[in-house]
């Protein structure tokens, strides 16, 4: 049975070959009733509306049908039994299970006991591979992903988005620069790992030493919880805030990219410059995660 | 014959059927036996000696275990805090079998994870699993790395 748990399952030719997919969906050629007969459960034990939509979305394009059990209900659900018996009920529902829970490795468990395929949607601080796949298609989308140079800025500490995406990239020769402050720099484990995959990985501190060298701009959210006082908070967050005057020197075709929602680290005013990407993104969720339902429900 | 001969230093008395893990790196006896779940409470007759003069490292921990002989798997589990031990199964005071412990691929119920956020940390029916990498043990679930200290995280 086909999963998709973590971005670390994937090699190179398992992403092109969803990524192509994904390109094919978003081109239009497919049967548009592709999935008629199939159900999809949408089980999200931690709010996530725009994901949630996302495949719901993705679902009803491929004309499948879906339950989808938000986090009102399936904190009551969850209360009362293990993740490991929700799962197997919703095996004899569903064609295949969407999983978004507060704890890492929450999706990897999930598959040990579901009898459907199990697609991770975020598992607390720990994976998001269709996330990752849509930002990979993103990107692909503009430019080939070979030997770019990647800036990825923001909390890079707890920000799922950030490793995952860092896991990836790392398959395909890019050149990493991470950006983050004091306290939310990448943990050292996966510097390490990515490093060992043969990534050239640079740390910094502050984004104008490396804005002129990037092909793409990977922002994060900077969360106000991270830190002691608000003025702390937005000390930090005021000095990675990406304005239109920082944009001066950038290649040309930079592109930013955030996984949404924001808060304040994009200035609305960059919405206007040609690098903004982040809602075209936001919209190449759906093809992505139409080929990640296709695939694991073929 | 070795027991009667107070030269040979065998610190504890002889056993006639059992397992003797010797060469165990110096101070990890206590660690070794929670790794093997054999803790105050098992019924096991134990002999332990620490800091033993040895040839080979300089000092080390021997465990006896009497009348059980330890498994294969269940003692490869130490080679990661003793990747010198040897495994001496005894039949009849003699030794019947030597091997070596082998850092397995793959640890299940040995060390618990460290992150709180990790699924294998809550009630499910699951047991912890680590990869056993170069660089430490990944968690199965959470990718976590623990890269030292591992006798901390023993379960
Ligand atoms: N009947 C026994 N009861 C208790 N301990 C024993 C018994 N027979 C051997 N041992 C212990 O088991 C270990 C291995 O015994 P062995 O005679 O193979 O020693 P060795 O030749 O020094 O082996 P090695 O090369 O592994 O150190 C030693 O620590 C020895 O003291
Ligand atoms: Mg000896
Ligand atoms: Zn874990």
């Amino acid at each position: 049975m086909y999963h998709i748990i973590s971005i670390r399952d994937f090699e190179r030719r398992d992403l092109d070959y969803l990524l192509d997919r994904a390109q094919e969906f978003d081109a239009g050629k497919y049967q548009p009733r592709m999935l008629e007969d199939k159900l999809a459960a949408l089980l999200f034990v931690e709010p996530s509306t725009r994901t949630r939509m996302s495949f719901a979305t993705a679902m009803a394009r491929l004309g499948g049908m879906w339950i989808s059990v938000d986090s009102v209900e399936a904190s009551s659900i969850v209360k009362g039994e293990t993740l490991a018996d929700t799962i197997r009920v919703l095996s004899g529902y569903a064609d295949a299970i969407v999983l978004r829970h507060p704890k890492e490795g929450a999706a990897r468990l999930a598959s040990e006991f579901a009898t459907v395929p199990v697609i991770n949607a975020g598992d607390g601080a720990g994976q998001h591979p269709s996330q990752t796949l849509l930002d990979l298609y993103t990107i692909r989308q503009a430019m080939p992903v070979d030997g770019i140079s990647v800036g990825l800025l923001g909390d890079l500490r707890y920000g799922r988005t950030a490793h995952s995406l860092a896991l990836a990239l790392s398959l395909y020769g890019v050149t990493l620069h991470t950006i983050a402050p004091e306290g939310l720099e990448m943990p050292e484990s996966i510097i390490f790992e990515l490093r060992e995959r043969g990534m050239e990985v640079v740390e910094h501190k502050d984004v104008q030493e490396v804005l002129q060298e990037l092909d793409v701009l990977y922002v994060t959210r900077i969360q106000r919880e991270r830190f002691p006082d608000s003025a702390s908070y937005y000390n930090v967050a005021s000095s990675y805030r990406i304005t239109p005057d920082l944009l001066t020197d950038v290649r040309e075709h930079l592109m930013i990219l955030h996984p949404l929602p924001r808060a304040g680290e994009i200035d609305p005013a960059v919405d206007r410059t040609p690098y903004a990407r982040y809602f075209e993104q936001a919209r190449n969720g759906v093809p992505v995660r139409m080929a990640l339902l296709r695939e694991v429900m073929r | 014959m070795s027991r009667t001969d107070p030269s040979r230093g065998l610190l504890v008395s002889p056993i006639r059927n059992g397992t003797v893990i010797d060469h165990i790196t110096a101070g990890e006896a206590l660690n070794v036996l929670k790794i093997l779940g054999i803790t105050g409470s098992t019924r096991e007759c134990l002999s332990i000696a620490t800091n033993v003069e040895s040839k080979r490292l300089g000092r080390k921990d021997i465990v006896k275990v009497e009348n059980r002989e330890l498994r294969k798997e269940e003692v490869d589990r130490i080679a990661l805090i003793a990747p010198h031990a040897k495994i001496n199964i005894i039949r009849e005071y003699q030794v019947a079998e030597k091997k070596g412990v082998k850092i397995p691929k793959i640890l299940k119920g040995v060390v618990r994870c460290p992150n709180p956020g990790c699924i294998t940390n809550s009630s499910e029916p699951t047991e912890s699993t680590f990869e056993v990498l170069e660089a430490g043990l990944r968690c199965f679930y959470c990718d976590w790395l623990i890269k030292d200290n591992i006798a901390n995280h023993i379960i």
